[in-house]
């Protein structure tokens, strides 16, 4: 039978309040509080192999011993699913939690939480992890241990788990494609009628968050400062030879272009969101080295730096894009390079 | 005006030695369709095919598709303005040859066509494994620069589809389906307590390769503009355009346009359809805020109450999708998004490369990155090698066996942002 490990805070395992929230982990064969209720649900179908306590002080001010504690007894126990919490609207029971879930989704043992949606514990592991929406306070645990039981089985059994809302967990955020009953101009047309008519909708698409980027200082002095060309216009080598993608990259792509004196002649586009014509004529349209090598000999600015990135823009997810950034950048930080020239399409 | 739908109800296409219609089989006269692409000097070659639903065929890489029509009554056969000197549109009788589409291919121009599947999973997320595919693969000569390329096979499917659509001429009728809307005026009269609605249909307008076109005019060179619902039904809107195969609106999807006819079926019962703004998507900053603030102009000058707002492609016309949106809200009109998403390929990244605060009803498509596991086909039309370069493929995404995995960017119709498909996204 499939083996379950159970973790709880001092709480919850029967030890004590607030006054007890220093001791040290510990583990019984038993299963205590929350595991009671829960290895009944499961019964049958899979057991609670020990129920693990700590102190939420104890966890959050000594995570790396508590872990430590956690990785002996599932190395000891081999346990199929690790369930933590619920933890409703405690921070630090949430936060302890959260740290029981990292520790198990990098060990790759299967992990389940639960959590009321404003616990800072669900900041911590969102899009990572499942974790049962509960109400904010332990009033709700009777609600809570039957949807946690029926998805760590689900979990068990590798069945397909279903949609945040039928299921009872929070979103991890995940776009899934899914193909749907009625085509995607009569929904527009049904969800037109019900704005119409003022009655509820649900929105597809719930609107991005975004991000700012504060702009670093102002280059003092141009004429000393060295310069890199980066661009998300898929700019390449003639014959793409590192194989970028035309649209969705997966990668970015560095090449020397210290002897030479513009892309002109030796590179070309793959792009797939623009007429690729009038750059493949001439691709410093797209990444101007021609211009930058004339300032250079001007001295209007100090040089440029040898290699020159390259990415798709085109249907590039924003989170392969932010990565690309956060790479190429730190590279360019490293070298020590001033300024960047970023150009698009 | 009034527009009559004569549909001729197509089970089978054929070779055969005349093009006509006996008892539901469409034949098609090889001889002579290849004769009429070949009048064009450009064109070398053309190798005419059949695909049909539940083949194991794979057509690569696809160009455009487009539904073989007859003008019979009202002016106008063909693509006025394109192939035939420009005539208004949208009144008379058209015979459709239904379930049919002529397919184009061909060597690869841009980065933008795409794949069909007829069998599979595949199929599933493309409109065109349910109808009967006559795939016309044209050879051009080598010396054509990349926009003679692409003019020259657009052309020719479009006079391919012409031709074919002569065989619907003496053919008999299966349903008629008879459509009237009058001016704007007399429509109010008529519904005057319906809620006006308006669908703003954004078209990409990217320049040669780009391009939608209007009566032959392409959109990029336009302000935003009016349509009566049944001139883009009628053939008035054509694709000239290489944007990604997922989300591209293929000429076919133009002359059967969903958002026109789902709308169409609410009015006089839940709404009043005044009419169709088709508006450029232009790449400059100006131009994005002269043609968003023309066509909410357009939508409150019309009386608007609600809008349907569908883009085409992805990237910077997101910002043109939620500009329009932001202006029409702020000016009283209830609007509905229809747009896909690039979320990568798990889905984990934010759907939008622009926000706005007032789009708050949206539909979503489906994810173009979304990546499909394709097994081989049995018969591929066109070259299946084309995958490695196009939009949505990769070098690595072809196996030797002939399988293949392919986002659905690659896939024609996948995301239609029209809402002519019917995939979409689930938060999970």
């Amino acid at each position: 039978m499939k083996k379950i490990l159970y973790y709880v805070n001092q709480f919850f395992g029967q030890v004590g309040g607030e006054e007890k929230a220093d001791i040290a982990p510990t583990f019984v064969k038993e299963s205590i509080g929350p595991a009671l209720g829960f290895a009944q649900a499961v019964k049958g179908q899979a057991e609670v192999c020990g129920t693990m306590i700590c102190g939420d002080n104890f966890f959050n001010e000594h995570q790396e011993e508590a872990l430590e504690f956690l990785k002996k007894i599932v190395t000891e126990e081999k346990p199929d699913l690790v369930v933590a919490g619920p933890a409703f609207n405690a921070g630090r029971y949430g936060m302890a939690c959260a740290g029981v879930v990292d520790f198990c989704l990098k060990h790759e043992i299967p992990v389940l939480t639960g959590m009321y949606k404003e616990n800072p514990g669900v900041d911590q592991i969102a899009g990572k992890a499942l974790i049962v929406e509960t109400a904010n306070s332990a009033a709700g645990m009777r609600k809570a241990l039957p949807v946690l039981s029926k998805l760590a089985l689900k979990m068990l059994s590798g069945e397909e788990i279903g949609k945040p809302q039928d299921e009872g967990y929070l979103p991890r955020g995940k776009r899934e494609t899914v193909i749907v009953p009625e085509r995607g101009s009569l929904r527009a047309v049904e969800m037109l009628i019900k704005r119409l008519n003022g009655e509820a909708f649900e929105t597809e698409l719930p609107m991005p968050v975004f991000d700012n980027v504060s702009p670093a200082e102002a280059i003092k002095d141009l004429s000393k400062a060295c310069i890199a060309l980066v661009t998300s216009g898929g700019i390449v080598p003639l014959g793409n030879p590192r194989h970028l993608q035309s649209a969705s990259a997966q990668m970015w792509t560095k090449e020397d272009v210290s002897s030479l004196k513009q892309l002109t002649g030796s590179y070309m586009t793959v792009h797939g969101g623009y007429d690729p014509v009038y750059a493949n004529a001439m691709p410093d349209r797209v990444a101007p080295l021609d211009i930058l090598r004339e300032f250079e000999e001007e001295g209007y600015i100090g040089h440029v730096y040898p290699y020159f990135y390259a990415t798709t823009g085109t249907g590039t997810s924003v989170a392969n894009a932010r990565r690309f950034g956060q790479e190429i950048g730190a590279e360019l930080k490293e070298a020590g390079v001033d300024g960047v020239l970023l150009t698009s399409t | 005006m009034k527009l009559t739908f004569r549909d001729i109800l197509i089970k089978d296409i054929q070779m055969g030695e005349t093009m006509e219609v006996r008892d539901h089989i469409l034949f098609i006269d090889r001889k002579a369709l290849r004769e009429h692409l070949l009048k064009d000097e450009r064109i070398t070659d053309v190798k005419v095919d059949i695909a049909r639903p539940g083949e194991k065929t794979r057509i690569i890489p696809v160009k455009d598709v487009i539904e073989p029509r007859f003008k019979e009554e009202g002016g106008g056969n063909g693509f006025p303005g394109v192939t035939q000197k420009s005539v208004p549109l949208g009144n008379g009788i058209v015979r459709r040859l239904r379930n049919t589409t002529v397919v184009t291919v061909g060597d690869l121009v841009g980065f933008q066509e795409g794949v069909i599947d007829m069998w599979g999973k595949g199929a599933d997320y493309t409109p065109f494994s349910k109808t009967l595919n006559l795939v016309i693969d044209i050879s051009v000569k080598k010396d054509l620069n990349p926009h003679e390329h692409e003019e020259t096979v657009r052309l020719a499917g479009l006079k391919a589809a012409e031709l074919i659509g002569l065989a619907a001429k003496n053919a008999d009728v299966d349903e008629c389906h008879e459509m009237e809307i009058g001016s704007i005026r007399e429509e109010a009269e008529k519904y005057p307590d319906l809620p006006r609605i308006a669908y703003i249909e954004m078209l990409i307008s990217q320049g040669l390769l780009h391009d939608g076109y209007i009566y032959g005019v392409k959109s990029s060179q336009i302000l935003p503009t009016l349509l009566h619902p049944f001139e883009e039904l009628d053939n008035a809107v054509i694709s000239g355009n290489c944007v990604a195969a997922c989300d591209k609106i293929t000429t076919y999807q133009h002359q059967n346009n969903s958002a026109i006819l789902d709308l169409l079926a609410q009015h006089g019962k839940t709404i009043n359809f005044v009419g169709v703004i088709v508006t450029p998507e232009l790449t400059t900053l100006d131009g994005k805020f002269k043609t968003c603030d023309f066509t909410a102009k357009l939508a409150k000058h019309l009386g608007c109450d609600g809008v349907i707002i569908s883009e085409e492609g992805y990237g910077n016309p997101d910002s043109d999708l939620v500009m329009i949106c932001s202006r029409c809200e702020k000016a009283g009109i209830k609007s509905v998004l229809i747009t896909d998403e690039c979320s990568g390929w798990d889905g984990m990244s934010q759907p939008l490369t622009d926000t706005a605060a007032e789009a708050q009803a949206v539909i979503s498509t489906g994810n173009v990155s979304y990546v499909l596991e394709l097994q081989p086909a049995d018969k591929v039309i066109g070259n299946i090698e084309a995958v490695k370069t196009l939009a949505g493929g990769w070098d690595g995404c072809l196996e030797a066996d002939g399988s293949m995995k392919v986002e659905l960017n690659a896939v024609i119709g996948a995301c239609s942002e029209i809402g002519y498909h019917n995939v979409s996204v689930a938060l999970y």
